[in-house]
């Protein structure tokens, strides 16, 4: 069994995040690091890998961005990916979340994996539907935002939590499954996985090399326009109490409870 | 025709909140752009009563598909179909998890653009103009289609009006599925996880996240809502309800229950948007957490950054005290 797992750079959760007014695009200088739900599909990967009930051959990191996104690779590999393929080539930038997924897909195409693993939204864009988009083009079944995942002969039992409450669903192989961070506990990297992460094998691939019909990808060939950004309507700042005398804290959110009558 | 498109999700014999919703929007969006507003729907035996029911929110035509219920990918085979033979411009959908399964899926197969977490939907020449918060809801972007558009509403974004009692024609549609789609089949649908806790009707919630730490943290919550006394309750965030910690029933947010009661204790809650939108009407927010930096603080009416475990029970004597007194 062959497992991909989709993975991506984000600001990291320290970064005060902006939009570029020249560009209308996420503002992506500044520190960055390896989605954090991502972290979740590659533990999902792993412990399918070591569960035993299915052999896994390879698990191979894929992701698209630019150079500096070699970087969220080497974490995935450090955390027990086996090797990893980067998409890159400017023709992709400013690519809408539809054209990221058309692109992504013919990557994983390629690839041919039994199983796409990827996490359940990104830190960043908070977009939730990449594996849907992935999953059509793949012609694929999927399932987004699962907490708990059983794999044998060829099929997945899942269970996740949707608008009615808890659903158990069958699915088989090959398919694209996004995963909720109660999946489970990612491990952490150890030094060696991290000073071995350079060495593994890392394809780079331009558009060409994916077959991807550049007139489908970038700005251009996004069917979504941006712009426009504006400040929504803010609610009043409210009060903030640092506790430093939990007494004395007490006794201000008891004043102001009771200013509202609310006690 | 050109026209709008909108899923209506429903179990057990009613459609869902937020589904309704989007009729709504779009029968309003349709008037403006003079074109219709249909809906589909998909199941394994919807009567053409309650298909119909949805001229009440002023549908003007509803197709039926007979097909399993409770996943995405079915209906992105029946939406293509339907859009494609009838011509739609846009498709619709309320807030919730399957819309976005949907949405995004039918963005792919139509080469669509797709839009999330909209929060208001406009007219500008002709066509439609959608709105979404960014960036932790710090900045609204504006999304414009080239071609055919796919908006999908943020929970509780488009006000459910009252129904008229009209009913609107139905139209059944034979479909083929796509073979990938019927490769996901449903074992169970709708577990109700833990005991049956009624947050709905509460005036006051304390609600509880993962910053509680273990399950047992949900014990002095207990006692701080019963130190409220009268109509309050115990609510929780997905974390921990997926977590096992608390009963689904008392589960807050995107596929949880939206509240809005008077007074709204978040403890341990770092206010991510899905928790965000099932609670942001409640009238006054108290938030606890230990990180300065948790978004919950940015719509909190009083936040307060320490250690829950110290405050909390503190918290509870000091009501109970002033009760008393």
């Amino acid at each position: 069994m062959k497992i991909c797992v989709l993975v991506k750079e984000v600001p990291d959760a320290a970064v005060t995040k902006r939009i570029n007014p020249s560009t209308g695009r996420l503002d992506r200088s500044g520190e960055k690091n390896l989605n954090p739900y991502d972290t979740h599909a590659i533990e999902a990967a792993m412990q399918i890998k070591e569960g035993g009930a299915v052999q896994v051959d390879e698990i191979v990191a894929v992701t698209m961005g630019p150079e500096s996104a070699v970087r969220a690779l080497h974490k995935a590999v450090s955390l027990g990916a086996d090797r990893s393929v980067q998409l890159t080539d400017d023709a992709l930038a400013g690519s809408d979340v539809a054209a990221t997924g058309y692109a992504l897909a013919q990557v994983l195409e390629k690839e041919s994996p039994d199983l796409v693993l990827l996490g359940q939204q990104s830190d960043d864009g908070e977009c939730y539907t990449i594996g849907a988009i992935v999953a059509d083009h793949l012609q694929m079944p999927s399932l987004t935002q699962v907490i708990k995942m059983d794999v044998a002969d060829g099929s997945l039992r899942c269970e996740r939590q949707a608008e009615y409450g808890y659903d158990t669903v069958e699915v088989e192989l090959p398919a694209v499954i996004s995963v909720g961070d109660a999946i489970n506990e990612p491990r952490y990297p150890s030094l060696k996985a991290i000073m071995g992460a350079k060495k593994k094998p890392l394809d780079k691939l331009a558009t060409g090399d994916a077959g991807i019909d550049t007139s489908k990808v970038g700005a251009d060939g996004s069917q979504v326009r941006c712009g426009n950004f504006k400040e929504p309507p803010q609610k009043a700042a409210g009060t903030i109490i640092e506790d430093e005398d939990t007494n004395e804290t007490v006794e201000k959110i008891v004043a102001w409870l009771d200013e509202r009558k609310l006690i | 025709m050109a026209g709008i498109l909108t899923y209506a999700l429903h179990y057990e014999g009613a459609f869902n909140k937020n589904s309704l919703g989007a009729v709504g929007e779009a029968a309003r969006l349709a008037k403006e752009l003079g074109t219709e507003a249909h809906v589909l729907v998909l199941g394994e035996d919807v009567s053409d009563e309650l298909a119909g029911s949805l001229g009440g929110y002023a549908a003007q035509k509803v197709f039926k598909v007979t097909g399993p219920e409770g996943l995405a990918q079915p209906v992105i085979d029946a939406m293509a179909q339907v859009m494609e033979s009838e011509g739609h411009d846009y498709a619709l959908f309320g807030g919730g998890l399957l819309g976005f399964e949907i949405g995004a899926g039918l963005a792919a197969r139509l080469d669509a653009g797709v839009t999330m977490e909209v929060t208001n939907v406009s007219v500008e020449d002709g066509k439609l103009v959608a709105e979404r918060p960014i960036l932790g809801d710090s900045a609204i972007s504006e999304s414009r289609y080239k071609g055919r558009g796919i908006i999908i509403g943020r929970l509780n974004a488009f006000e459910v009006p009252q129904s008229s009692g009209d009913s609107a024609p139905v139209e059944s549609v034979d479909v083929q599925f796509s073979p990938w789609s019927t490769k996901a089949k449903m074992v169970q649908r709708g577990e109700q996880r833990g005991a049956d806790v009624n947050i709905e009707d509460a005036q006051i919630l304390v609600a509880g996240g993962r910053g509680l730490g273990k399950a047992e943290g949900f014990d002095q919550l207990q006692t701080l809502a019963q130190a409220f006394g009268g109509n309050s309750a115990v609510a929780a965030t997905r974390a921990v309800v997926d977590a096992g910690w608390y009963p689904y029933a008392g589960q807050i947010g995107q596929t949880g229950k939206t509240v809005a009661p008077k007074l709204y204790l978040a403890a341990g809650i770092s206010g991510a948007i899905q928790h965000k939108v099932g609670m942001q009407s409640s009238e006054n927010i108290v938030a606890i957490n230990k990180d300065a930096n948790a978004p919950i603080f940015e719509f909190s009416d009083l936040g307060i950054v320490g250690d829950l475990n110290k405050i909390v029970p503190k918290l509870t004597e000091a009501i109970k005290a002033k009760k008393g007194g």
